[in-house]
């Protein structure tokens, strides 16, 4: 038979696509997030192993699990939940009982997500819609950190984490405050070097900035990431600090000092980001940076809490529809954009 | 301006090119195949109507339908044969088609009849009736009659007259040696196009891939011709006339205008050498060059083929390898797919693109929910949202796409689909969309 014979298929143009894939792109973040992953079992031993292992698995089972309730095709495969249990897990304090852990992936994808409708419709960064639960729920364990670098981190793993259910955690490794924390209720602040390099106590992941922020490099290299939103959130941030520092520096933090403490550099770069909730135009995507990073430095510096960057992520989050209702790029041809 | 100094648009894609694959095979004659199937309706307006009856004897080049009305042109023999019938021939997108059957002698020679020839001085009324005598559509794809665009209405005037060498479509080559080989039809055509018009001067847009077909036009410019050539930025879609245009000149054609209102016009380079090459003889186009490439083809190469070679034959002389499994009319980015390969190569078929991956490979590509990742939103060369514009397609919202989010303004390039990591398939529900919005009753 001559190989004309055969049906041809038809289909609309265009024939050919690019060869990003959702999955594709997924998986690309997933790689971005393992240099602070890494750092994070490094610090915080088998406790930071042990929670990134249940953060992601937890949110993995419930994504499998949604999509079954839901009769639709199965997304587990598309990376997505991996990503949020990363993040998530990066979130949580290292001495945080595992059954939390394990509600809070839960709660991310379920709530977070499925809530809205799964992929592609979560109007909320899901890791963060559980750790906001979390928070919620268990104010003290939220806020109870280790100090990182423990000499038998990785030998045994503290008690605490074994918690049962709805039981008072007890801890019994060594804590500490966070650099946030100790300069909000004591007025000490940590050295920028040990900041960016990860050398002082904190949520699992976001200790290192430097890491993340290679992480999220490879991502913009890669087209993957849009590049205005952190960098527009961390100019903010450190535009405001330096001039309330230069204006009372007994007050108000240093710029490197606010830039690169606490959540900030995994918020900005992995959780501001999140492609769904965040705003599709260049300007859109700056003011959104823009007004995170203004209401990072109004919730940490007069504020109740030490660290404001979840909250302010997801107060963005919310205005991200509005932002990208009123910024419409003015079509080719027409006079000024028209907004409805 | 865009990187490097180089001129383009904004926004748009980069497709990957496989031009190299045919870009330096000089174009070669196509054999006449039998029956030639010449459909009677090839371009844009009302069909031709036939001056041949069956059985008459015809000879190659000769006319075989004259125009209907203004928006219509002429049909020439592509062979020298019989007239065997005419009768109804399946056509692009399914549809059966009137058309000339044309069993060509046995041993036809390439020998052309010619006719009245038009000169270069001539009446601009009297060019414009020789194009529209000559069957001259666009041969860039959209085999729009070139005589209409070039009826330039009371009030209106033009100042440049834009030679569209872009061909951005990946795997065409045929305007790109059409520039290196018809040189100085396209100057003569350059010629004709600006006594028509009244426009001063001529640009030629060749995109930067095609280094050596710019430095061969610019080289051999007659110093009485008021033409330059522009070597634009690589990208998809500049061929699209609003594109070029901006591209070129910095204006921007109004919505829902034509070319005319930022006083340029726009000729596709390969329909400017057939102008320069058929009217001082008295020609008729029934033949064009294309390019018949793709994974599938073994014989990859630019022909001069005959009006209404019919895919089957074309495939068979140019040899396949493999399955074919798809097959598709001008280039992969707006190119129509294939329905049968009965189907004939038109006027406004500027290359066959033949694939022959396992159809698995394909329908493999799930499709994801839109994640909002604004690839679309940064690729559409005029600035719509396509993301919010699928989604509304999705619910049916036509008449809102249509109102708010200007909908009709879409050109159908497909850079959106092309990037869309979900592979949602936009530019075919914008298809649907304005298809339903114009049956409503168009907004304006």
């Amino acid at each position: 038979m001559s190989p004309l014979a055969k049906t041809l298929e038809i289909r609309t143009s265009p024939h050919v696509l690019s060869g990003h894939a959702v999955d594709t792109i997924m998986f690309n973040v997933v790689l971005a997030l393992l240099p602070a992953s890494a750092f994070a079992v490094w610090a915080f031993g088998l406790a930071g192993l042990l929670t990134l292992t249940v953060a992601v698995l937890s949110c993995v089972a419930t994504e499998w699990w949604m999509c079954r309730l839901s009769r639709r095709v199965s997304t587990v495969a598309d990376w997505s939940a991996v990503i949020t249990g990363l993040l998530y897990g990066l979130t949580l304090p290292p001495t945080l009982p595992l059954w939390m852990t394990a509600l809070g992936g839960f709660l991310a994808i379920a709530a977070g997500k499925w809530l809205f409708g799964g992929l592609g419709y979560n109007a909320f960064n899901p890791a963060l819609v559980g750790r906001a639960l979390l928070q919620a729920s268990f104010p003290v364990a939220m806020t109870t950190w280790s100090a990182g670098f423990l000499p038998d981190r990785f030998r045994a793993v503290p008690a605490v984490l074994w918690t049962p259910p709805f039981l008072e955690p007890v801890l019994d490794a060594t804590t500490g405050a966070t650099p946030l924390a100790a300069w909000k209720f004591e007025r000490v602040a940590a050295s920028a070097r040990d900041l960016a390099f990860g050398f002082t106590s904190g949520s699992t992941g976001e200790t290192s900035a430097l890491l993340i922020l290679f992480g999220g490099a490879y991502l913009v290299a890669r087209n993957m990431m849009n590049w205005r939103i952190p960098v527009a959130l961390l100019l903010t941030v450190g535009a405001i600090s330096g001039v309330l520092h230069a204006v009372d520096p007994t007050r108000y933090a240093s710029a490197p000092f606010m830039l690169l403490a606490g959540g900030l550099a995994l918020g900005a770069t992995f959780m501001a980001t999140d492609m769904v909730a965040s705003p599709m135009t260049s300007l859109g995507c700056v003011i959104y940076g823009v007004l995170i990073g203004a209401l990072v430095i109004v919730i940490r510096t007069w504020g109740g809490m030490p660290e404001g960057v979840m909250y302010a992520i997801l107060l963005g989050n919310a205005v991200s529809p509005q932002i990208d209702a009123l910024i419409r790029p003015r079509v080719y041809g027409t006079r000024r954009a028209r907004t409805s | 301006m865009g990187l490097l100094g180089l001129k383009t648009f904004r926004h748009g894609v980069h497709p990957p090119e496989h031009k190299t694959e045919t870009s330096a095979l000089a174009i070669r004659q196509f054999p006449f195949a039998d029956p030639l199937v010449v459909p009677l309706s090839q371009h844009l307006g009302k069909p031709a109507v036939p001056i041949v009856r069956e059985g008459q004897e015809v000879a190659r080049g000769q006319c075989i339908a004259r125009p209907d009305g203004f928006v219509s042109v002429a049909m020439h023999s592509p062979a020298s044969g019989i007239v065997r019938k005419i009768a109804l021939a399946p056509g692009g997108g399914g549809r059966m088609i009137p058309s000339v059957f044309i069993q060509p002698f046995p041993g036809s020679t390439q020998e052309v009849a010619e006719g009245k020839p038009c000169p270069v001085d001539a009446d601009p009324d009297a060019i414009v009736a020789a194009i529209q005598a000559a069957g001259v559509v666009g041969l860039g794809g959209a085999a729009f009659p070139t005589h209409v665009k070039l009826k330039i209405p009371e009030g209106k005037h033009v100042d440049t007259l834009i030679i569209n060498g872009v061909e951005c479509e990946p795997y065409l080559t045929t305007d790109h040696r059409v520039m290196l080989q018809q040189r100085d039809d396209i100057y003569e055509g350059i010629r004709y196009l600006l006594r028509v018009c009244g426009a001063q001067r001529a640009i030629i847009g060749v995109e930067a891939n095609k280094p050596d077909a710019a430095e061969h036009l610019r080289q051999g410019l007659p110093a009485d011709l008021p033409a330059e050539v522009a070597v634009l930025r690589v990208k998809y879609p500049q061929g699209a006339e609003k594109m070029l245009i901006t591209a070129l000149l910095g204006r921007e054609v109004p919505s829902g205008g034509l070319p005319l209102d930022v006083h340029a016009i726009c000729v596709n380079v390969a329909t400017t050498a057939e102008i320069g090459r058929l009217l001082p003889r008295g020609r008729g186009i029934h033949e064009r060059v294309i390019t018949i490439t793709g994974p599938a083809v073994a014989k990859k190469g630019n022909y001069r083929i005959p009006i209404g070679t019919p895919l089957r034959y074309l495939l068979e002389q140019a040899g396949v390898t493999g399955d074919v499994s798809r097959v598709f009319l001008g280039g992969p980015m707006m190119g129509q797919a294939a329905s049968t390969l009965d189907q004939p190569i038109t006027k406004g078929t500027s290359g066959v693109v033949a694939f022959d991956e396992p159809s698995a490979q394909r329908s493999a590509r799930p499709v994801y929910p839109c994640i909002r990742c604004a690839y679309c939103v940064d690729a559409c060369p005029i600035f719509l949202d396509p993301s919010t514009l699928g989604a509304l397609a999705r619910n049916g919202e036509y008449d809102r796409m249509a109102k708010e989010f200007h909908l009709m303004d879409c050109f159908e390039c497909g850079s959106c689909s092309f990037v869309c990591p979900s592979h949602i398939p936009l530019v075919q529900q914008f298809r649907v969309a304005k298809a339903a919005v114009r049956k409503a009753g168009a907004p304006k």
